[in-house]
């Protein structure tokens, strides 16, 4: 069965699809024309095989994609592409889980995709921090991904590290574009990812048969192209110079800008200010938090939530008393030794008397 | 390899603090050896008050002498239009402010950001001009030595880069933000020991040569 009649069946209408198409072109910077190719590769396409392994993760990632828009396009098309594995969706447990997962990745050799959510365990570091079924988050990803077309790395955990990567990094894990090198891999950061972004990939691999264009994080350029700080409904109170102090005070009531409450906005780069969550009601700086930067690498470890951007994470203040005092401590020692040398070089000058050059003369 | 947001974590973090840490343990030594140099009692009889004299005369240099401004009218305009702008940028941009208030504790009113980006252009090109002068003028490029363009560049890199982040120029933000926040400091590394350390001694030598104008009764 292909994926335009599985909808059709779902009771998805032809003009509910083609919107959805010409959405998705239009969100990936496509030519209007690519709307027709997405929906003629889309409605024609097979139910591809995608393999779901979630390693160190919160499952936060799936929620947004499963709960947020229910029920719609976007979760229709999880529903029909063939999600052969998935913890938290399949009604399979335990060996008939792994067994499905076995026969998904050969039956569709070189073909299925393989979305992976959190972080695992690196290759230097204890492999039973994590583990299912016995197999080691590192074992099970190079598996499978072996025979898979591509690799999709949703969730910041994935991509970048996440929490698990956070300062000490007790698990030692790695994102996984750090274990995987001979395959394509798509970075879908954000904690969680936006819905629209990880759907969004997906039809473009489907209608086109090869990633979009990514940025030097391996973001695909469509949805990462453009800051938070770039497309923030609240940037013209930043050029004025307004900003909330406090989360109560008549700034934040205003709705100015939420910079100095620590917002990560102008080095965040995602598409929340414009794509927005929840179908579209709301998104994090709306409803009056500043942005942690979630899609970025190490956002855990980038100097606290609350501390403006432009704040040093280190203990500055202590540092320069100590180094402070430390100099003056030294200038004194200095200043002291200089001081004995002039003294001694006094001392040790011998004066010639008249008498003395008289006798020389 | 290293990300542009690696770099940043690094230049605000540990960079930083090491940056700080040499700007006040040279300062400090460099201040205290000046002062602990000493100078020979003046047994004189003092006329005025030396300390009153110092302060008046820190704060009276900052208008130069007609004399001097009738001599070299470029200097003067663009020496007190960049270093203005320049202290202007340096304290009233509001993440600045941000970064001394979480820093010591005490902040001030800032200046909008159009403002600020309105006086650091006039800095860039006033600094701009100054370089120009300093190559054209025959005097000054004799004059010149090699430190003399090294704190030129050290002093510019601050506020181009920072022009370059707030307006978003160079891409991804975690990248210039990192290399303004870079220049700023090997900025205050190399402060300490080359003529940048005028920033505060010209205090000093101005309050000592005001002391000795008050002690001897001269309004100066």
């Amino acid at each position: 069965m292909t994926l335009g009649e599985t909808l059709e069946r779902n009771g998805i209408s032809r003009r509910g699809f083609l919107k959805f198409c010409v959405t998705t072109a239009s969100l990936m910077a496509l030519p209007p024309t690519a709307a027709t190719a997405i929906a003629e590769a889309l409605a024609s396409a097979r139910r591809p095989s995608v393999i779901w392994l979630s390693f160190q993760e919160c499952t936060g990632c799936t929620e947004s994609l499963t709960r947020s828009f229910a029920p719609t396009l976007e979760n229709l098309i999880l529903e029909t592409i063939s999600l052969d594995y998935h913890h938290t969706l399949q009604a399979a447990a335990g060996e008939a889980a792994e067994l499905a997962r076995e026969q998904a990745m050969h039956a569709n050799q070189g073909e299925y995709l393989v979305v992976i959510d959190g972080s695992l365990p690196g290759p230097g570091s204890n492999p039973g921090y994590s583990t299912i079924a016995g197999i080691s988050n590192l074992q099970m990803l190079e598996e499978t991904v072996a025979g898979a077309a591509a690799v999709v790395a949703v969730g910041t955990c994935a991509a970048f590290g996440g929490l698990p990567v956070a300062d000490p990094n007790p698990t030692g894990a790695v994102p996984v574009s750090k274990v995987v090198r001979d395959k394509p891999v798509i970075n879908v950061s954000g904690c969680p990812p936006l819905p629209m972004v990880i759907t969004g990939v997906l039809a473009h691999y489907l209608t086109f048969g090869k990633l979009p264009e990514l940025d030097e994080y391996g973001r695909p350029l469509a949805f990462f192209g453009q800051s938070i700080h770039d497309r923030c409904y609240r940037r013209p109170f930043y050029d004025k110079g307004r900003f909330a102090e406090t989360f109560d005070d008549e700034g934040a009531k205003k709705g100015w800008c939420l910079y100095r409450l620590g917002c990560k906005g102008p080095m965040a780069y995602n598409a929340c200010a414009t794509m927005k969550w929840n179908g579209g009601t709301s998104w994090p700086i709306e409803s009056g938090h500043p942005c942690l930067g979630c899609s970025e690498p190490d956002f855990w470890d980038a100097g606290g939530f609350y501390k403006a951007l432009s704040v040093p994470t280190g203990n500055i203040g202590g540092t320069a008393a100590v180094a402070g005092l430390a100099g003056v401590a030294a200038g004194a020692v200095g200043g002291y030794l200089s001081g004995r040398a002039k003294k001694d070089a006094r001392t040790a000058h011998r004066k010639v008397t008249a008498d003395e050059l008289e006798q020389k003369l | 390899m290293m990300t542009p947001m690696d770099f940043l974590l690094l230049v605000r973090g540990p960079l930083f603090v090491v940056a700080v840490a040499i700007f006040m343990l040279g300062f400090g030594i460099r201040l205290v050896e000046i002062l602990m140099l000493g100078r020979a009692r003046n047994f004189a009889e003092p006329r005025g008050s030396a300390m009153l004299g110092g302060f008046r005369t820190v704060y009276r240099r900052f208008s130069p002498d007609p004399g001097t401004f009738e001599r070299a009218p470029f200097d003067v305009v663009i020496g007190i239009l960049w270093h203005v702008g320049f202290i202007v940028a340096l304290f009233l941009f509001i993440p600045h402010v941000e970064l001394i208030r979480k820093t010591f504790g005490i902040a001030w009113p800032a200046l909008p950001n159009p403002m600020i980006d309105a006086i650091a252009v006039i800095t860039l090109l006033a600094l701009f001009a100054a370089l120009v002068q300093r190559l054209r003028d025959p005097v000054k490029r004799f004059l010149s030595t090699p430190q003399d363009y090294l704190v030129w560049a050290l002093t510019f890199l601050p506020l181009l880069t920072g022009y370059l982040a707030y307006h978003r120029m160079i891409n991804p933000y975690p990248l210039i933000l990192g290399l303004h926040i870079l220049s700023v400091e090997i900025f205050l590394i190399v402060a300490p020991f080359t003529k940048l350390t005028h920033m505060v001694t010209a205090f000093v030598a101005r309050w000592y040569n005001g002391a000795t104008f008050g002690r001897k009764g001269v309004q100066s």
